[in-house]
Order: structure tokens, then sequence, then C-alpha cells
């Protein structure tokens, strides 16, 4: 399964070294057809440098999570352009999408996700399972990315023997694992209390910093603040970009003063 | 991709034990149709070998030639020496043709007697019937012209009046006659006496109990041993019309014969069994299909049950195949559960049967094999489907399904 007959086709020369990480350019996207058809994507345009740490922002029916959809892959445009590290997404078929992810991409969910009676070390080395790695390679990158979110003492127990804010990060931990380029995170701290997403966030911004590209769907302005660049969106357009936050500023002090 | 397969055998394997009763109960279909297939064909096996052996006692390319009345309250003429000679030097491809006759006699010997078959057969008898000297030695060239009284006895006949002498050599007296024995035979299957126990017997030359204990040189019936390489068809048309035309029989008569084919009975044999296989085998695939559908039901509850988790291995990079992998890797492992656990019923059953109904019980791996393969291919048969749609789901939708 390692064997990936698309490695030309994503691998652009020198890997995306003068371009943009990702660029949309007047993406739509109209679910449903005829009277019933809605238009969630207007024309997206966005480009998001390597490093940055993006928070994508706006009320519900904004068309954020379809922007995060596309951008992770998972779903394609109607119309427009989306060039991840320099291949046309739209134009791809699912397997090829699905290696795009495999390769590149850590998912974290709202609902966190994590597969239900398999430990979390066991969770984190699916998707090397995907790649193919053997099993020694896999146990030892899992139990890595386990100990990068500080959790390597609970790598046996199961999702339901662990607290929210430990399954969101064995949820990192398992999109760490691959070292992808990107981490899209869709309402990472949804479901948790504020020192838990306090928590999350902070884990967000290390990882950020050691150079990881982070993409994040929130409605909290609070957990937005953590990132360079907020994008906000309203009725299926970027309504406005703020760069240049300093990130880890604001909560940060917060959390200080709640421990 | 050997590790992606192992993981998803594993995967498999955990699954089924997650839902240990709702597996068995789905694989009970398959269960019982491969028990109920692997049996049946054990048993026929076992029914046919039993009778072939019983059959080979007769001798194999061997014809029976008896007397047997074409109209009521009319005998019909008895066989002499003259037509078993005719026979065996007038019909090209056959090698030996020897009559016999039969009576009863009561066996006396140290004071013990026992009331047993008297049958007077040459050693060309004893060929043709592959019947066996296992101690001593058979009748001589001279014992046979002379018409001596010596004798060789079934094992039953040793083991009632022998109990703990020397037998060979012995003088004992059968009816009103004083003889020799001269030889035992080996012990045959009891299906060959009719009813009469095979081994109850005491064999004397032809002459000897045609006329000590008959008076007459009439041959009672005549066995017929021919050349492979002649089908048992030309012979008995050969037969048929010699023996006609030496009994005088008119065009449009019926015979006052009658011929039997021991290959005939075991063709007979083999019908029956067939059929009842085929029956067998019919139900058993009715109850496999039932199976099938049972699994493909179940499938499709497990991928409906785990749609989110389907999502989540899209959503990391699974490729569809690798998903339907999975899923058809599981249905599989299903169907070779139910498959061995069917072969292992059959196992117990057919040694069970055989034991209750007296057949032997022959292992056939073969067909344990074919079975088990054939578990699997149903695995991929009716797991296919519910593996594919579990492929194609769309991976947004399976993550929001609750």
């Amino acid at each position: 399964m390692a064997s990936q007959p698309l490695s030309g086709d994503m691998r652009p020369g020198p890997a995306g070294a003068g371009e943009p990480l990702i660029q949309l350019e007047g993406i739509t996207k109209v679910f449903g057809t005829g009277e019933a058809a809605f238009k969630a994507l207007k024309g997206v345009d966005l480009t998001i440098d390597r490093g940055d740490f993006v928070a994508v922002m706006g009320p519900s029916g904004s068309g954020k999570s379809t922007t995060m959809n596309i951008l992770g892959c998972l779903d394609v445009p109607t119309g427009g352009v989306f060039r991840f590290r320099g291949v046309e997404v739209q134009a791809l078929n699912r397997d090829q999408r699905s290696l795009l992810r495999r390769r590149y991409l850590g998912f974290v969910f709202q609902g966190f996700n994590l597969l239900a009676r398999t430990t979390a070390l066991e969770n984190v080395e699916l998707p090397l399972l995907y790649r193919g790695e053997p099993k020694k390679a896999r146990r030892a990158a899992a139990e890595r990315a386990l100990d990068q979110v500080g959790l390597l003492p609970w790598a046996d127990h199961t999702p339901a023997e662990l607290s929210g804010g430990q399954q969101q990060r064995v949820a990192i931990a398992r999109a760490l694992v691959t070292e992808p380029d990107v981490l899209l995170a869709d309402e990472p701290t949804g479901n948790l209390d504020t020192e838990r997403s306090v928590e999350i966030m902070q884990l967000l911004t290390r990882l950020n910093e050691e150079g990881i590209t982070v993409l994040m769907v929130t409605h909290e302005s609070e957990m937005a603040e953590y990132a360079k660049t907020i994008v906000h969106f309203r009725d299926g357009l970027v309504e406005r970009i703020e760069r240049g936050h300093l990130s880890g500023a604001p909560l940060a002090e917060t959390s200080k003063g709640t421990r | 991709m050997f590790g992606m397969l192992g993981a998803t055998m594993l995967l498999a394997f955990r699954e089924i034990r997650r839902h240990l009763l709702r597996s068995f109960l789905t694989t009970l279909g398959i269960i019982i149709g491969v028990a109920a297939v692997i049996t049946m064909v054990t048993l026929g096996q076992g029914l046919t070998a039993d009778v072939q052996e019983d059959i080979s006692g007769l001798g194999s390319n061997v014809f029976i030639v008896f007397p047997q009345s074409n109209e009521p309250d009319r005998p019909p003429p008895p066989f002499d020496d003259a037509d078993v000679r005719a026979v065996e030097r007038q019909i090209p491809g056959v090698t030996d043709a020897a009559g016999s006759v039969t009576s009863s006699a009561r066996a006396f010997h140290n004071g013990q007697d026992w009331q047993t078959s008297v049958q007077g057969g040459d050693p060309e008898f004893f060929s043709a019937q592959s019947i066996d000297v296992v101690e001593g030695r058979g009748f001589s060239d001279a014992e046979v012209a002379r018409g001596d009284a010596v004798c060789i006895l079934g094992p039953k006949i040793v083991e009632e009046i022998f109990v703990e002498d020397a037998v060979l050599g012995e003088e004992m007296r059968i009816g009103n006659v004083s003889c020799r024995v001269v030889g035992v035979i080996d012990e045959r299957s009891s299906a060959i006496g009719g009813g009469n126990d095979a081994n109850d017997i005491v064999f004397m030359p032809l002459k000897t109990v045609q006329r000590r204990f008959l008076g007459n040189t009439n041959v009672q019936f005549f066995v017929v041993k021919y050349d492979d390489a002649y089908t048992p068809i030309s012979i008995q048309a050969q037969l048929l019309s010699l023996m006609r035309e030496r009994r005088l029989i008119q065009d449009g008569e019926n015979n006052n014969f009658n011929i039997i084919d021991t290959g005939e009975i075991n063709d007979t044999v083999n019908q029956v069994t067939g059929a009842m296989t085929a029956v067998v085998s019919m139900i058993a695939a009715i109850s496999l299909l039932v199976g099938g559908i049972g699994i493909m039901n179940i499938m499709l509850v497990s991928v409906t049950e785990r749609t989110r988790e389907i999502g989540i291995r899209l959503a990391i990079g699974a490729l569809a195949r690798e998903v339907r992998l999975q899923f058809l890797t599981e249905a599989v492992v299903l169907c070779c559960f139910g498959g061995l656990i069917g072969i292992l019923l059959a196992l117990g059953l057919s040694i069970a049967l055989a034991g209750a109904i007296d057949l032997p019980f022959l292992f056939n791996p073969m067909l344990n094999i074919v079975a088990f393969v054939f578990s699997a291919v149903m695995g991929i048969a009716f797991g296919y489907y519910p593996a594919h749609r579990a492929s194609k789901l769309d991976p947004i939708d399976a993550l929001r399904h609750e």
C-alpha cells in the first residue's frame, strides 16, 4: 500500500518552494440541484503560507465548515481552483485525495472521533497502518506522538477511559503521527471546558511553533486569538482577514490566573 | 501489503470476538450447510466402500449364474459340470468358470457339534470368489479329481468346535462323512452369506459334496470370471446365448436361469448413494444460501453501525479498496470460522453416525478442504456488497453519522 502511484504528480519539483502552501481561487460550492440548490461558497479567495496558524471564524452557515472540508480534501469545490502544494486538488479523484490526506494532512475533529474500544496507542497507529509502515516503526512513531501530547502513560487506555481533553490530545497525536504539513482542526475545543480548551490551544500553538501549519475552525473568539491569522467568513465569502496576530497572547494569561 | 492484510485480519478477529453470539448465529447457516454436506458425503462414501468390500467378496469381474424358473410351478432344470466346462471353453475372455453346490450338515469334533452349511467348490471357485486360505492349504488337483473327503473350514466353525485343539490335519465328522481338515479360510464380511454368516461354513471339493451329500452331479450355480480386457456386456451376452442354446430355450421363451453381474450391484449402490448425496447436497446448498444471506445482512448492519469509524478511516487517508478489504476480510473470516466449525461438527457427526449404523468412517481430506475453501468463497460472494457499500461512503457524511 505504501507504493503511491501519484507521487510524481504530488511532489511538484522543489516541494512548494516559492509558492504558497494553499491557494483558493474563486472557490464556489453548491449543494443540491435546481430549486433546492444552495450556494454554500460564492467565490472564496484565500492564500495560506507554510507555517501559518489560521483560525477560520464565522456564524454557522457562513461556509467555514464547507471551506474546511475542501481544504481537508474531503470534498471538492463546484468551481474555482484549489492548489495544495501546487497540485490542483479539484481535478483529483477520491483515492488520489485520500493519498493526499494520508501523506500531508492531519485531522482533529470536534467530536474527537477516536475508534471506540481501541487503545490510544492503536488509534494513533492507525494512519501509519494505511501508509504500510512496519509494526515496529508504527509503534515507535505512535509512542513518540503520544509523548508529544503528554499522554504516553495512557497509551493502553481506550477512549472510554480518558477525559474529553485527553481524548482530544490522542486525536491530535493521531494527526501528528504522520508528520503532516497541515493540521486541520474543526472546532477542536468545541466539546471541552475552558481549562482543557486552553491546554489544547497551547498544544496547537507549540506544534505550530515547531513548524506545522495549523488550520482551525472555531466560533470562539478566545480560541481564535491564538492564531496568527484570523479569517472571517460571512454568507459564503471571506469577509475579512486579520493577519499578524501574536500567537498565544491573551488566554495564556487567563490560564495562568486560573492555575 | 502484508502488514495491512495482517492488521485487517486482526481487526476482523477482534470485531467477531466483540459480537461473539451474533457472529455465531450469523454463521449457523454455513455451519449447518457445511456439516450436512460433509457428513452425508462421508457416510455415502462409507456405505459405498462397505458395499464394494462385500461385492469384492463375491469377486470382481464375476458373473454368478443360477437356475431360475421361467414359469410358475415348473422347477428349472439344474446345471451340470458340462455347462460350466462349455462356458469356460467356448466364451472368449472367460478365464475361469467354477460350479458350486451347497448343503447343510452337523459338524462333530471331540464331543463338540455345530450345525453349519457345506459348500462344494474347487480351487477355481475359491479364486473367482476371492476366498483366501490363511492356514494350511487349498484342495489339491488329485483331491478334487477323486472327490476326497478333505475340508477347509470357516473361522466360525473353528471357533465353535475346535475350542483349544489344533485344527490342521484333524479328522472330523460332517453329517455322515468323516473328513480331514486341510485349511482354514480368512474371516469374511457377513453380508455375502445373504443373512447367513459367511464364516460359518465348511468347504469340500465339488465332487465330494455332489456325491456324498447330494447324491447327484448337478451344479446349483456357477461363477464366471473374465478378463478385464472384455466388457461385461459382451461376456453377459455370450453367456446368455450359450446357456439358452444348451438349455434348449426357444426364441420368445423366457430364460430359466439368471445371471447376476457383481459390477451391476456396485453401480446400483453407487446410484443410490449418489442420489442420496445429491438430495442432501441440495438441502445443504439452500442452507448455505440462507447462511450467505445472513452474512450479508449482518455485514450491512455492521457497516451501518460503524459508519463513523469508516468516516475516520477515510478521513485519515484510507483508500476505498482498503475499506472494502477490511469488511471483505471480516466476512471471509466469519465464513471460514463457520466452515471450520461445520467441518468439526461433521467430523463428530460422521464418526458417531458411522458407528451407529455400522459403516466404516472414511476421512476425505479433499472434501474437507473443498468445503473450507467454499466457505471462504461464500464470504467473498456475500461480503462483497456490504464491503463495497462501506467503501463508497462519503467521509464527511460518515463522520457526521450518529
